[in-house]
């Protein structure tokens, strides 16, 4: 399928905030869920490296297939709703029109964008974890260093999320940061 | 062979694509397609519109197939000129 033929079918189905708004929770879920599980390791004393990247990959690939999985069913039931409301408006079938093809197509992608999202994320956070292991020196401990790249990617997620809706892109960095802070000071203390 | 040179449709569509997309599409058929539309009626999912078509020779099929496309439902052709050559 063209980009076009998507860009078509994203606007007739109204989906392009709602594949915005999945890649952006999905996204925070995913960098969340990695910065708790490195902080949980690093307040327990001496976690072999190995077992660290191998239980976030695992996380990843939860929070990939989770993703997939409940996007589309849930779109999928949405979309088959709203096509059947149209048709009975529209006192026809649409089978052969961008509505049809929308109800089957967009459940998919938004499906995909919410699994990958969090997957994609996780994998970028899980970078510095992997070039320790593989033996290069970093500025900071490796797993220090995995959750200051998970807080840049929450500030990233919070900068975007206020040039979408018009806030000041620095406040809304902010915001998305102190939650991030907020959990590690939570676990720092349960640790 | 007589060729179309004019439509006047009544058509029913959902409100995406918007009319002017609608419009859009129809006119793309063919270079010399000149499309004009009023919104009719508009009810809570649909609206009704006339669709004014004018070109040398128009491609009804084909003019039908991109309303069915964009969701549209055709209910009557309300004026026609058709030009004997």
């Amino acid at each position: 399928m063209e980009l076009k033929q998507i860009k078509t079918l994203l606007e007739i189905s109204h989906s392009e905030a709602i594949v915005r708004r999945y890649f952006v929770v999905n996204g925070f879920d995913g960098a969340l869920t990695m910065l708790g599980l490195i902080m949980g390791f690093y307040v327990s004393d001496r976690v072999d490296l190995t077992v660290v990247i191998t239980s976030c990959l695992a996380a990843a690939l939860a929070l990939g297939m989770s993703g997939v999985s409940s996007a589309y069913i849930s779109e999928a039931a949405e979309r088959r709703r709203d096509l059947a409301q149209l048709e009975k408006a529209m006192v026809t079938s649409l089978d052969e029109s961008h509505h049809a093809r929308a109800a089957t197509w967009i459940p998919w992608l938004v499906a995909l964008v919410n699994g990958i999202a969090p997957l994609l994320i996780a994998l970028i956070i899980i970078v510095p974890l992997w070039l320790a292991r593989s033996g290069m020196v970093l500025a900071l401990e490796p797993l220090l260093a995995a959750m200051a790249v998970a807080l840049v990617i929450i500030f990233l997620l919070g900068v975007f999320l206020g040039r979408v809706g018009g806030i000041f892109w620095l406040w809304s960095g902010l915001q998305s940061l102190a939650v991030a802070l907020v959990t590690v000071g939570l676990i720092y203390l349960i640790g | 062979m007589a060729s179309v040179q004019r439509l006047v449709l009544d058509v029913l569509k959902p409100h995406q694509p918007n009319t002017l997309e609608f419009a859009r599409a129809i006119a793309a058929l063919g270079e010399d397609y000149r499309v004009d539309i009023r919104v009719a009626e508009v009810d809570e999912q649909t609206e009704t519109l006339l669709v004014v078509i004018e070109g040398d020779k128009l491609d009804f099929e084909r003019i039908t197939g991109a309303i069915s496309k964009n969701g549209g439902s055709l209910h009557s052709i309300d004026e026609v000129s058709v030009v004997g050559k």
